[in-house]
């Protein structure tokens, strides 16, 4: 019973990562309906800068303010640069861009940094929670910056007059433009929160799985996996998916199918619900009258 | 002694290739209401866009208030106060009543009054303030006219462009906007410039009105005028 408690538990703890990385997923796809299969690769990337950071001399948590900051300016200026001039282009094209940034990033660590495995520091205690054996510090960190960035993301959709407008643009470009809102700056501003929050994962993971250039391409698929679940086009629905995938990643894994096929439950959980409810548990089937 | 709120002089618009507005004038008086007639495919929407750069490429000079806006982009011309309310009513369909109403504000770069904004808008179309939880989409016809027309003038412009408000929608419904219209333009001290198939309804409500065809302008005149103009009368009031 202890045994299932503790993998229940870490499976909500892997499940915020899924989580906050599924949430970029959304924010991206909500505003130009693309799914961005570079963002483990960028998240991964910010990772290292934060790395480099701290290697620097940086406070812990000095390296992750400017990490977030960084991450969000160079998702946005990919954005400006790479995204914008293809926004009339066929969807295979998008996606040949965005496995090109996939590719890109890779090389780029792998170039600056090197694929050796690094140890990456946690801000929280090394030793266990209060005590506990259930779950280490870290653990319940991390679940706490992940559900701490969704209520923030979430203010900001629904209680700021630009969140509003995000959502306008996202929707309906044309009468967004009418009543005065710059849509480009939204998609922009989508991407950047986007890189921010993958950063954010990026840095609660890395002090579990260790810092290499592959390290968020399982995670990735497992976001994925969350995010359909949850219903692509929800940011809420997205987490709890997330916290889904997490849970059943690892009880499946332990119990059922072992560790060696653990990716395979990602994979299964898609085509479930590509096939049995494709918006999602919470995606919003939108009503319109003609 | 009316002045002009909207001169255009010599507008031309073209979608890629396409020439549809080959060099037309036109002017709104402040205060009232100009009614911009024609068939299908003379170039009456195209010139609500044109004056708003919004999808069209375009030439030529449109002053407003005494101010060029034809080299000015969409975004900042709604910032000028030019309320569109768009063919095909543009809706944000999954957003609710009262969040669509809360953008149209956006523009304004002054916030206040947004809740005293959103009362008057209320105030015109009671139907509104019922819907305002429930999701836009959702809404019939002519509440989704009513919507947008509240969502232009949450903006508070000086000048509101409608695009066919009477499209598709119930003689009874559409006898109401345009009571309301005619509210409006006296109370809010809006001018309209009203694009409108229905010739005889446009030219009730309007005291100008120009007639296009093929992207010109043929005829212009006082609506009175216009009412007894017998080509007028012959081809677009069925008489």
């Amino acid at each position: 019973m202890n045994e299932f408690l503790h993998q229940l538990l870490a499976g909500l703890a892997t499940g915020g990562i899924y989580a906050s990385v599924a949430l970029a997923l959304v924010m991206i796809y909500q505003a130009t309906h693309h799914i961005n299969f570079a963002q483990g690769e960028m998240a991964m990337f910010s990772t290292f800068v934060a790395w480099a950071l701290i290697d620097a001399g940086l406070p812990y948590w000095a390296a992750f303010a400017a990490t977030v900051v960084l991450s969000f300016v160079v998702a946005a200026g990919i954005e400006f640069v790479v995204i914008r001039p293809m926004h009339k282009a066929p969807v295979l094209s998008v996606v040949v861009v965005f496995i090109g940034l996939l590719v890109i990033f890779h090389s780029l660590a792998g170039f600056f940094f090197g694929y050796t495995i690094k140890p990456f520091p946690s801000p929280f205690p090394a030793d266990a929670w209060y005590g506990s054996s259930l779950m280490s510090a870290h653990e319940v960190g991390a679940i706490a910056v992940a559900l701490g960035m969704v209520a923030l993301l979430f203010l900001f959709l629904r209680a700021t007059p630009l969140g509003l407008a995000m959502r306008a643009a996202a929707q309906n470009p044309g009468s967004s433009r009418l009543v005065g809102i710059r849509v480009g700056r939204m998609l922009m501003l989508g991407w950047g929160l986007a890189g921010a929050i993958g950063a954010v994962a990026g840095m609660m993971v890395a002090p579990v799985v260790f810092l290499d250039p592959n390290m968020m391409t399982g995670v990735l698929l497992y976001a994925f996996a969350g995010a359909l679940i949850g219903g692509i086009d929800n940011p809420i629905g997205a987490v709890l998916g997330g916290f889904i995938v997490g849970v059943l990643e690892n009880l499946i894994g332990t119990y059922v199918v072992g560790t060696e096929l653990k990716l395979s439950v990602a994979l299964v959980l898609i085509i479930g619900v590509l096939i049995v409810k494709p918006s999602g548990l919470l995606g919003k089937t939108i009503v319109t009258r003609v | 002694m009316t002045t002009n709120l909207l001169e255009v002089r010599g507008l031309q618009a073209r979608y890629g290739p396409t020439q549809v507005l080959q060099g037309m004038d036109l002017d709104v008086a402040e205060g009232q209401v100009t009614a911009l007639l024609g068939a299908n495919g003379a170039g009456k929407t195209t010139t609500l866009r044109a004056l708003c750069r919004f999808m069209v490429q375009t030439s030529g000079s449109v002053t407003l208030a005494g101010e060029r806006i034809d080299s000015r982009s969409t975004e900042q011309i709604a910032q000028l106060g030019v309320g569109h309310v768009p063919d095909g009513r543009g809706t944000f369909m999954g957003l609710s009543t009262e969040e669509n109403l809360q953008l149209g504000a956006y523009a304004r770069h002054n916030r206040s009054g947004q809740a005293e904004d959103m009362e008057r808008v209320y105030h015109y179309f009671p139907r509104l303030r019922e819907r305002a939880r429930q999701q836009a989409g959702t809404l019939s016809g002519g509440e989704q006219q009513m919507l947008a027309i509240g969502r232009a003038l949450m903006g508070r412009p000086r000048l509101l462009l409608l695009d066919e408000p009477s499209f598709g929608l119930a003689p009874l419904v559409v006898r109401d906007i345009f009571a309301i219209m005619r509210r409006i333009n006296r109370e809010e001290k809006v001018s309209i410039l009203l694009v409108e198939q229905n010739a005889k309804l446009a030219l009730n409500l309007a005291d100008n009105a120009y007639l296009l065809e093929t992207g010109r302008v043929v005829l212009s005149g006082p609506s009175a005028e216009m009412q007894r103009n017998d080509a007028v009368r012959r081809a677009y009031l069925g008489e």
